[in-house]
């Protein structure tokens, strides 16, 4: 994280960058967003979310986030669905290369701070450690309570029977709770939260992570943060308890079990292949020596690409 | 229909006075409502009633006046001086509301199960199997059938979301019932076996009901009191029977007069 929070002049003629983009007196209004959420474990902390050069969907809140925590001694890794190389990984990777020089990195157990959609990477999250979620609504009544005075009352004076009015229709109308991602935890004994559009396999994750997890929502300003070791339970009913989802077969590529899956169509005869999402750990493992029931398919051959390309500078 | 149970008033309502701007919504209204009574406020259009239904309700506060409620452990408390967190707690559970229009107090995007069981949930109930069971068990006694339990209330007629309302607002067992028209806008038949079922619910679980409306029909049908407003005051208050078959003011001779015969 920077060291010093005194005003950095910079060259706009010369078409500088201040260092990871924002000024100072923004990221030091955003780190004290920081600080009151990782004070209240769970609570969403208004902040003035600033325009980025991106557009709104992209990640602006976790930008900004990481933007604000960046040192230039961190190591970033950027996360799409579980992907380092997808669009929004690559571009918003690129953006932090090209602003703020810092190292990025695909291995997660290399990286200081890890920014993702999605996702929460496979292998645990270290104490030294930091993950920054991109959230697009930060406010799991949303969709039940539109008036955000209503929501904020409501998260106030821990009024959350809704909350489970919208488990229990999906128990009625599905037989078992459907919701999938964006599953609502209680944070601490106290507020419900939105973990971001990660599925619920990452849940358990998140309960006492080691990491300090930091969440940001550009578009509707607001920041939350867990604290490490913060217990997070997900909601659920006494006789329909929360579980995760579950994949009959391991991982195409690497033959890994007990992780979350992608599915893959290869080609238009229906044939398809069930792949890590986390394709860093996939390729660690296969680089171990794990092999798939599917590994020498030359379809899969393609999908898993060859050597990764070296990314550090 | 059970008669008085206690000799201490649940409700005690002094002076309430509430004034838009200089306009008066009500003015000077004092009463004590007993446990199992059902009390009617009748009135033409624009007399103060609903304004007066507003501020006992906490959702309208008063400009002047005191409202006190006996809580669950007997103590009398002043509502407009109790925490948010309270009155809201208190709001859906010892009493209920039921609104005109069905929509206002329903939750159109869930299904009538959910409409049913939120307040259950609201108060801590974890368990589907139990919240079903009281939701279908609920529906079972406002007269809708097990197999709409999955419906959304918009798939329901006038009557049925009507019905539906007043299981939601019963469940958690209230023992205070505030009723804005719950017969507007039904047609006749309807509204019959509305106030029928009203009238049964309200004996059977001794509830005190606090019912607004300008049918005289309805006041005469459920409720034990009547109080008469007008301009924003109460002008005559008394028993259902005698104000209406021997009405003393003027206003209420006329109201009772006005009544279509067929």
């Amino acid at each position: 994280m920077t060291g010093t929070a005194q005003l950095q002049t910079y060259d706009f003629a010369g078409g500088e960058y201040n260092f990871a983009y924002l000024d100072e007196q923004t990221k030091r209004m955003i780190r004290r967003a920081i600080l009151k959420g990782i004070a209240i474990p769970g609570y969403q902390v208004p902040f003035a979310s600033r325009e980025m050069p991106m557009p709104y969907g992209w990640g602006t809140g976790g930008v900004q986030v990481t933007a604000s925590i960046l040192g230039k001694d961190d190591c970033l890794k950027m996360i799409d669905q579980g992907s380092d190389d997808t669009t929004n990984a690559v571009s918003l990777r690129g953006f932090f290369e090209k602003t703020a020089g810092v190292r990025t990195t695909y291995e997660t157990s290399e990286a200081t701070i890890v920014q993702t959609r999605h996702r929460i990477p496979e292998k645990p999250l270290r104490e030294d450690q930091i993950i920054v979620f991109q959230v697009p609504i930060p406010e799991p009544l949303r969709f039940l309570e539109p008036r955000e005075t209503e929501t904020r009352k409501m998260h106030a004076l821990e009024d959350y029977g809704l909350m489970h009015v919208k488990l229990y229709e999906d128990i009625a109308k599905n037989g078992h709770i459907a919701t999938t991602y964006a599953y609502p935890v209680k944070v601490n004994g106290r507020y419900v939260m939105d973990p971001s559009p990660t599925p619920k396999f990452d849940n358990p994750k998140i309960d006492r992570m080691a990491a300090l997890q930091l969440y940001g929502a550009g578009r509707e300003k607001r920041i939350y943060a867990i604290p490490p070791y913060t217990d997070v339970k997900s909601l659920d009913f006494e006789d329909y308890p929360f579980e995760v989802q579950k994949f009959d077969m391991p991982c195409g590529l690497c033959g890994a079990e007990n992780v979350y899956l992608d599915e893959v169509i290869l080609d238009d005869k229906g044939g398809r292949m069930f792949v890590c999402s986390d394709s860093d750990y996939c390729e660690e493992r296969r680089a171990e020596g794990h092999t798939g029931p599917m590994a020498a398919d030359p379809a899969a051959v393609h999908i898993g690409g060859g050597k990764q390309e070296e990314t550090d500078r | 229909m059970k008669a008085f149970q206690s000799e201490d008033p649940l409700l005690q309502v002094r002076n309430v006075t509430r004034y838009y701007g200089d306009r008066i919504g009500c003015a000077n209204v004092s009463f004590d409502l007993w446990p199992g009574e059902v009390l009617a406020i009748v009135g033409e259009s624009g007399s103060g009633k609903t304004t007066l239904l507003n501020c006992l309700s906490t959702r309208l506060a008063p400009t002047a006046g005191a409202i006190e409620y006996r809580m669950r452990d007997g103590a009398m408390r002043n509502l407009y001086q109790l925490s948010e967190a309270e009155r809201r707690l208190l709001m859906r559970t010892d009493w209920g509301f039921v609104h005109q229009n069905a929509a206002d107090g329903l939750r159109m995007n869930v299904s009538a199960g959910a409409n049913v069981g939120e307040r259950l949930m609201a108060v801590g109930e974890r368990h589907y199997g139990n919240i079903r069971a009281t939701a279908d068990d609920w529906l079972g006694r406002v007269e809708i059938e097990s197999d709409r339990i999955d419906d959304d209330p918009r798939s329901f007629s006038g009557g049925m979301r009507q019905r539906l309302q007043i299981a939601r607002n019963l469940v958690t067992q209230p023992r205070l019932v505030f009723m804005d028209e719950p017969t507007g806008g039904l047609d006749v038949s309807v509204q019959a076996r509305l106030l029928d079922l009203l009238r049964r619910l309200v004996a059977d679980l001794g509830l005190s009901v606090v019912i607004v409306t300008h049918d005289l029909a309805v006041a005469r049908l459920l409720s034990h009191r009547i109080m008469v407003m007008r301009h924003g005051n109460v002008i005559e208050t008394g028993l259902t029977d005698q104000v209406l078959d021997d009405p003393r003011e003027p206003y209420s001779q006329l109201l009772v007069s006005s009544i279509l015969q067929v």
